[in-house]
């Protein structure tokens, strides 16, 4: 099966021109990757990087206008390693700020988004699944609109070492809940009227995403 | 009912091995062809829903594969702010839907993934109008990339002549075809606007054995003079190249010359040329027609589409040939008589059709020649692929335009030509050597 896999990512990619090889920064910028890890216990191999070993397939990211100021990024990190790697964090050059998020059912049985306290474990050998309605890579804070077909890159964080990634952008209906932000910042744009969709709201936390 | 993806995309891997090596073999892959002459038989191969056509290649799939028995065309028109810059965005984000779709398997941001999975040969074909080549410079566009000179039949009306790229979305399953079309448009219509589209069949899989001529509407055996795909007449006739067979076999028209596509711009070495003529088939007035008044139009028999000189369809028409009074038994105003000349075996194309059909209903209505109500509005997605527009087509249509008795009960509403790229390699977005040249 790993064969199937393997070409359907490459016919996804290579037609994106898209490089799933990507380049790995940690440990050759000055971010020491044993830092990068935020003092966690993870166990650290050597030979293990997030260069060597992860991989995203199947990425995109939701094209959006730069009025929205957010977006996110989703796909399958695939840990090719025989050990767990914790991702911990993003950043983008066209967000000031990129958060992990999962989704969670609140008291009221509603789902809510919220940040990744801690980050993610992907298990040796496993995946980490982000897609609408689950986990995600946040971008919020655009610089920029993000245009369908453009390509944006994410550096991915993890305890072994910065990965950067790059997607193309998909015009996506779905995913909405990630803008609302709560702190009412954004909320003035009429086709973002989602007030149906109190349950995603980050009411509790109202400027979570402001700091 | 889960589909093996192991095989599915195994053979899918096969497919591009066979597009790769040798262009237009992709449809020998996965299913055996019976012979013309086969009796209808149930099918054995499994189910039709796992088949799948090849999509990189030398050539684009849906061109030389085996008619699948549904074609949607959309055509259609770039915004004004798409430039060569987004324009490549939308054909790597298209090429890459086709890619995975083609091939059972679900494209980037797919929210119904499972409709994906009975791929029943589907085929994404991409072809760029003179509007669209224009972009990457006036010199890549060939001479005869524009609308066709007007013809005295001719009914065209203006919004079915627009478009400046066509997806012409084909398979046996009418269900994956409306999913792959929603998912291919969701992604273009930040670039484009759809000017319109056809949605069109031929009989439905496996009503037919394989290999048989299709019928149209009015009830006529479509296509019987068509090359037969992977042949040395098509490989001329439709790519502009041979094969290299040592002693090639030419159908009785005579052997194509080698060089229909040797005016093509290097961008489109590989690729060919589409006249797509939307026609309009009256019924109506078909239907004052008795049985030997439609015969003598075609000059060939309704029940076997046998030339009027002959027993079988496949009988060469002799055009010549007169009955005791004197009169050739084929007419030569009739639609076999002028649409064919046996002098110039380059005046070939190949017809490769798709019929429609709706019911108007009372804000519709209208009422025929003899008062009654007319129940249907019916026509045929022409598509005609050939090599060369001028030396192929183009005289063809003219004799038809002057004289073709079927022309009294049909009229092209729409007509657009296309410039058909190559295939592209994994890797390669289709019509990258047109707009990274």
């Amino acid at each position: 099966m790993k064969k199937t896999i393997a070409f359907r990512t490459a016919a996804a990619a290579s037609a994106l021109g898209l490089a799933l090889t990507l380049a790995a920064c940690g440990g050759t910028d000055g971010t020491d990757a044993s830092t990068e890890a935020g003092g966690t216990d993870a166990q650290q191999d050597e030979a293990v990087t997030a260069e060597s070993a992860l991989t995203l397939e199947d990425g995109w990211v939701k094209a959006v206008d730069k009025d929205h100021g957010m977006t996110a990024v989703f796909g399958t990190l695939k840990n090719s390693s025989d050990q767990d790697i914790h991702f911990t964090g993003a950043e983008s050059s066209v967000a000031g700020m990129a958060e992990l998020h999962e989704t969670v059912e609140d008291n009221s049985g509603s789902t809510k988004m919220q940040e990744k306290e801690g980050g993610f474990v992907i298990p040796a050998g496993g995946e980490l699944k982000l897609e609408p309605g689950g986990d995600h890579i946040m971008l919020m804070k655009l610089k920029e609109g993000i245009e369908p077909g453009a390509e944006v890159t994410t550096t991915l964080k993890t305890d072994a070492g910065d990965l950067d990634v790059t997607v193309p952008a998909k015009e996506f209906a779905g995913a909405q809940e990630e803008y609302d932000q709560g702190d009412g910042s954004d909320m003035d744009h009429g086709d973002m009227d989602h007030g149906d969709h109190d349950g995603h709201d980050h009411g509790d936390e109202e400027d979570g995403h402001d700091h | 009912m889960e589909i093996d993806r192991r095989r599915l995309l195994g053979a899918s891997a096969l497919g591009v091995g066979a597009g790769a090596a040798g262009a237009g073999l992709g449809f020998l892959t996965g299913r055996q062809q019976p012979a013309a002459t086969a009796q209808p038989q149930p099918d054995t191969s499994g189910l039709n829903g796992a088949q799948i056509e090849p999509f990189y290649g030398a050539h684009q799939s849906g061109v030389e594969t085996i008619p699948q028995a549904h074609a949607m065309f959309v055509s259609l028109t770039r915004k004004d702010d798409t430039d060569v810059t987004r324009l490549i965005r939308m054909l790597k984000l298209l090429t890459d839907d086709a890619a995975l779709m083609t091939q059972g398997a679900a494209p980037l941001a797919d929210t119904e993934p499972e409709l994906n999975e009975r791929p029943a040969r589907l085929t994404v074909t991409f072809g760029f109008a003179r509007g669209l080549v224009e972009l990457a410079g006036s010199q890549h566009v060939p001479g005869w990339l524009g609308p066709l000179p007007a013809f005295g039949i001719d009914r065209l009306e203006d919004r079915l002549c627009r478009g400046d790229l066509l997806l012409q979305v084909c398979g046996d399953d009418p269900f994956t075809i409306a999913h792959a079309v929603r998912m291919l448009l969701k992604d273009a219509r930040a670039f484009m606007d759809v000017a319109w589209s056809r949605s069109s069949f031929r009989r439905s899989y496996g009503s037919d054995p394989q290999g048989t001529t299709t019928r149209n509407l009015f009830g006529q055996v479509d296509g019987t003079a068509n090359p037969g795909p992977g042949s040395e007449d098509f490989a001329r006739l439709v790519w502009g190249k041979t094969l290299g067979q040592a002693s090639p076999v030419f159908s009785a028209r005579g052997e194509p010359p080698l060089d229909l596509a040797a005016d093509y711009p290097e961008w489109l070495r590989g690729g060919t040329s589409l006249v797509l003529r939307d026609i309009d088939m009256n019924l109506a007035t078909w239907d004052e027609a008795d049985r030997p008044a439609r015969e003598f139009s075609i000059g060939r028999d309704l029940k076997k589409g046998a030339p009027m000189t002959g027993t079988e369809e496949h009988d060469i028409p002799d055009l010549e040939a007169t009955d005791d009074k004197g009169f050739t038994i084929i007419s030569p105003a009739s639609h076999v008589a002028r649409s064919r000349n046996n002098a110039a075996p380059e005046q070939q194309i190949f017809r490769r059709v798709y019929n429609y059909h709706s019911v108007p209903d009372a804000a519709d209505a209208a009422t025929g020649p003899t008062g009654s109500a007319i129940v249907g509005k019916t026509g045929l997605m022409f598509a005609s692929y050939q090599a060369s527009v001028e030396r192929q087509f183009l005289p063809i249509q003219k004799r038809l335009d002057e004289v073709d008795l079927l022309n009294q009960w049909t009229a092209p509403i729409g007509s657009t030509v296309w410039a058909i790229p190559p295939g592209a390699a994994e890797g390669e977005y289709i019509g990258q050597a047109l707009f990274e040249s």
